[in-house]
């Protein structure tokens, strides 16, 4: 055999060629990762959420019972969940999933916190009767939820996250009859606009 | 695979012959970076793929074009205001070559391992 170099080093210092084929294939994992962040974060469910919530919204408006209100944006709550998880599922599928788990895991390990201590605090303001104060606890956490479960992901992620803290805080201080009204701006109208964002940049 | 470890690989796994079918165009490191980017993206540009695939520009352009001759990827140029842009999406044939490529790999791990 007349070929040069390679060859000879190759044999000098064998390098298992299942360790080759693995390092390629960690390669294209990671590659994969660190270019595909954000995809699994789904536009056009965030549009669908936005839409459902400015229904929930309606309904929320026309209750009479503080209980009633309640009652409606927690069936909102799941109705979102409801569309986020399966469109974030098929994106991610799309994105070949099998190869990806590094973003998704962290997406959701940084999302659920704020998630679990909204939950919470939902139960313990119920409870004191302080139901005015839940549409900034709402808007607060969730977009601490956003931010810090986009803090991995693109822009867009992120500075929706920070929006909807903007208008948490301000709901917070506001009158308490402004509270369904930040809910629908927050929940509604930022939820849309940055998932048109996100599905028409970030490809769905 | 370079063609020097061509022989070695096909005597290791022994009676599969693995490595013949070997696609050389997305085996180099630069080219196997932007289809796997592509493939989790409908689209990315240049300067995406530089900064994620942390090369140069004559690097990524020259292997793009490669995969771009082959079809294995889509190139278009537009402009955004006055600079021009430049994306890259994977084309069918692309993806197809990508997983005969992950298949190739995996066979190869399983030949060895399975010894």
């Amino acid at each position: 055999m007349v070929s040069p170099g390679p060859n000879r080093a190759l044999r000098r210092e064998p390098i298992p060629i299942d360790a080759r084929a693995a390092d390629h294939l960690r390669y294209i994992r990671e590659t994969m990762e660190s270019a595909a962040e954000f995809t699994a974060v789904p536009g056009w469910g965030g549009v669908t959420m936005g839409m459902t919530a400015l229904g929930a919204a309606v309904l929320a408006a026309r209750q009479t019972s503080p209980l009633g209100w309640v009652a409606i944006w927690l069936a909102e709550a799941f109705v979102a969940v409801a569309i986020a998880a399966p469109a974030a599922a098929t994106k991610a599928r799309r994105a070949n999933s099998s190869l990806f788990s590094g973003p998704g895991r962290k997406f959701v390990l940084s999302f659920a916190p704020p998630i679990v201590v909204g939950a919470l605090l939902t139960v313990a303001l119920f409870h004191l009767g302080a139901v005015s104060a839940l549409p900034g606890v709402w808007l607060l956490l969730y977009g601490t939820a956003i931010v810090t479960g986009g803090a991995f992901s693109v822009r867009a992620v992120p500075i929706m996250g920070m929006c909807l803290m903007a208008l948490g805080a301000a709901a917070l201080f506001a009158p308490a009859s402004w509270g369904n009204l930040f809910m629908a701006a927050g929940f509604g109208l930022v939820q849309i606009a940055f998932g048109f964002w996100i599905a028409l940049r970030y490809g769905g | 695979m370079t063609r020097e470890e061509g022989p070695a690989a096909v005597r290791r796994v022994g009676a599969q012959p693995v490595s013949a079918n070997l696609d050389r165009l997305i085996h180099e490191r630069i080219r196997l970076g932007i289809v796997s980017a592509l493939a989790v993206n409908r689209s990315l540009t240049f300067n995406e793929l530089k900064a994620l695939l942390k090369t140069t520009d004559g690097n990524l352009s020259v292997h793009a074009r490669k995969l771009e001759e082959a079809d294995y990827i889509v190139c278009t140029k537009s402009f955004d205001g006055r600079l021009p842009k430049t994306e890259y999406r994977l084309a069918a044939a692309g993806r197809k070559a990508l997983e005969r490529y992950l298949d190739h790999m995996e066979a190869l791990i399983r030949a060895t391992r399975d010894r």
